[in-house]
């Protein structure tokens, strides 16, 4: 995975759930690609159609909060999100992104920063976050090492698999 | 010499018992060793295809893992069938125990039941209501389902050492005010992301007096304000339940948390004035006392889920039901959260209570909760449920909306057709 991405944005509110973000009635989909489509279609219908050309989601507090259901994440990957930044995540959210391999960073004051269309660089071993479109800039708390590796192999099983291979 | 030991909380001294260390401290990140691993039929699928990419030919310990099938049961589609089916594969590949249809139930209530929730031991589960088994003393924590291939090959996973609040309850419950209406008032306090990665910690003289059910369900929705864990000290009511189910009890005294273990927070709550509490679409912290959402008419009410479907509330939704009608226009659906509590529902004639009412009483499963097999909603309607979650396309249509309450509210609100406070309605006579 690169660590530095650059995007445009499209932003979400506090406390986006992931039944809002993939509903439950979609969960016997097994074809990521088939799981893509469905992203978020509750609140924006047109989601999976404007994610296609890359884009970085900026939620506010709670970002992914609900069901530990890990087709979230990965309907948001296979969307076309290069990753996620949110004032702050529901945990279990938070692990199942890095886990497949979906960068996401907390960034504090992120939300009143950034509006839907601007371009967002982040520099995820930097801990460096701009808001190429005004100039705004965050230095946020970086992730520790062992999960950027996570991230860097492109998700906990690659990393896994490098790790007991090294064994 | 005296020792100098660090004041820990119970949850603490779990992870630092789990990690091979003699203390831990909150932000601490520590590799645990997992003492039991839950999957379903929804998230177990992509944990099973994520395991088979690691390498691995078996799980690290086949006494450690369950499959549960719960979600989708049975099966409401080819897709699901599919699925079902390869969970039974794997279990069978692996030597791993198995619920399947009709000898479990939901995932929740069977792990415990069935004697796979020990105070004292690590739990993970891929389900985020995991934080369940706190109820039994135990540290217990919903995962995703690449982690849970992780631990399965290898028995580990790393955890931040969560800084903890107390939630301190006294008082007696007033008739028809129940665990639910307390947990939904301290989600309504603390709101949806009041307690994120946080141990939510309940104590105090109402938790001690509380049942086994009751405890359940205030773990159960630690997750719905952010909380890693919900928790509560095992005690002689712990012990009562897990009897027969559990082969060898720990001794409790070393999960009792130190008098002087730090907490974040402290919360205090009385319930001897408590109101029935309901939330309102469409979050679970938008929560108000029944008396006050006015007149809100009901197409559906919904009895059961890993909150609210055990015996305790099947009981006390009978009562409310017994010898009335559910209101013409509305359907109630009754489901018992496993085998055993349907089992004890029909020797105690609550069934028969709940037919008569014109109740509808389905297999022991999720059900309606999740909006992915049966008992989904159309645009417009309204259904008042026991469940845990009214987020927008919860229960299905993304334009109907879910209000949370106790098997009382529900009961009640079946039987008028609105959402109504239990203790409006006067007893039969």
């Amino acid at each position: 995975m690169n660590m530095k991405i650059k995007g445009p944005v499209i932003k979400f509110g506090n406390n986006v759930d992931t039944d809002v973000i993939l509903p439950g009635k979609y969960l016997t989909l097994v074809d990521p690609h088939e799981l893509a489509k469905h992203a978020l279609e509750s609140v924006d219908t047109d989601f999976p159609q404007k994610a296609k050309k890359g884009v970085v989601v900026v939620g506010g507090k709670n970002f992914g909060c609900g069901s530990s259901r890990e087709q979230a994440p990965l309907a948001l990957k296979y969307a076309g999100v290069k990753c996620v930044l949110a004032e702050s995540f529901a945990r279990i959210f938070f692990r199942n992104a890095i886990n497949i391999g979906l960068p996401v960073i907390e960034c504090k004051g992120i939300s009143a920063a950034v509006e839907t269309g601007d371009e967002l660089a982040v520099d995820f071993e930097a801990g460096k976050v701009e808001n190429v479109s005004n100039g705004k800039k965050f230095q946020v708390e970086k992730l520790p090492p062992f999960i950027l590796e996570i991230l860097a192999d492109g998700g906990l099983i690659e990393n896994l698999r490098r790790r007991m291979n090294k064994k | 010499m005296i020792e100098k030991r660090i004041k820990m909380n119970i949850t603490e001294k779990i992870l630092a018992k789990a990690s091979g260390k003699k203390e831990v401290h909150p932000g601490e990140i520590i590799d645990a060793s997992v003492d039991m691993v839950m999957v379903h039929d929804l998230t177990g699928p992509l944990a099973v295809e994520a395991f088979n990419k690691i390498g691995v030919q078996k799980v690290w310990d086949s006494q450690k893992a369950v499959v549960i099938l719960d979600h989708q049961v049975p099966a409401e589609s080819v897709k699901a069938a599919e699925l079902h089916k390869m969970m039974r594969q794997f279990a069978k590949d692996q030597n791993i125990r198995i619920y399947d249809v009709g000898r479990g139930g939901v995932c929740h209530q069977v792990m415990p039941e069935k004697g796979h929730v020990v105070p004292g031991t690590l739990i993970v589960g891929a389900d985020s209501h995991t934080c369940t088994y706190g109820a039994f003393g135990a540290f217990a924590t919903g995962i995703g389902s690449t982690e849970a291939a992780s631990v399965l090959a290898t028995g580990k996973i790393w955890l931040r050492v969560p800084e903890a609040i107390k939630v301190n309850v006294t008082g007696r419950f007033p008739k028809y005010v129940t665990p639910k209406d307390l947990i939904l008032s301290i989600i309504g306090r603390v709101s949806v992301e009041g307690a994120i990665y946080e141990s939510a910690e309940f104590t105090g003289p109402t938790i001690k007096d509380m049942s086994i059910s009751g405890r359940m369900t205030l773990c159960n929705m630690a997750v719905e304000m952010g909380a890693k864990n919900g928790i509560i000290e095992p005690d002689e009511i712990t012990r009562k339940f897990l009897e027969g189910r559990v082969k060898i009890l720990p001794d409790f005294e070393a999960l009792r948390s130190d008098k002087d273990a730090v907490y974040r927070r402290t919360l205090d709550f009385d319930v001897s004035k408590m109101e029935p509490q309901i939330a309102c679409p469409s979050s679970v912290d938008n929560v108000k006392p029944v008396s006050e959402v006015g007149n809100v008419p009901i197409e559906q009410a919904f009895i059961g889920s890993c909150t609210n479907g055990r015996i305790e509330d099947l009981r006390l939704a009978a009562q409310v039901m017994r010898g009335r009608r559910v209101k013409d226009g509305v359907r109630a659906l009754v489901i018992p959260a496993s085998q055993e509590v349907y089992k004890q529902a029909l020797d105690e004639g609550l069934m028969e209570v709940f037919t008569d009412a014109g109740a509808m009483v389905c297999g022991s499963a999720c059900g309606p909760c999740l909006g992915g097999h049966i008992g989904l909603l159309a645009a417009n309607e309204v259904c008042v449920s026991t469940s845990n979650r009214n987020f927008i396309g919860r229960m299905g249509s993304t334009q109907a909306s879910v209000y949370l309450a106790s098997p009382a509210t529900v009961a009640a609100s079946a039987v008028t057709g609105k959402i109504t406070d239990p203790r409006k309605l006067e007893t039969k006579q």
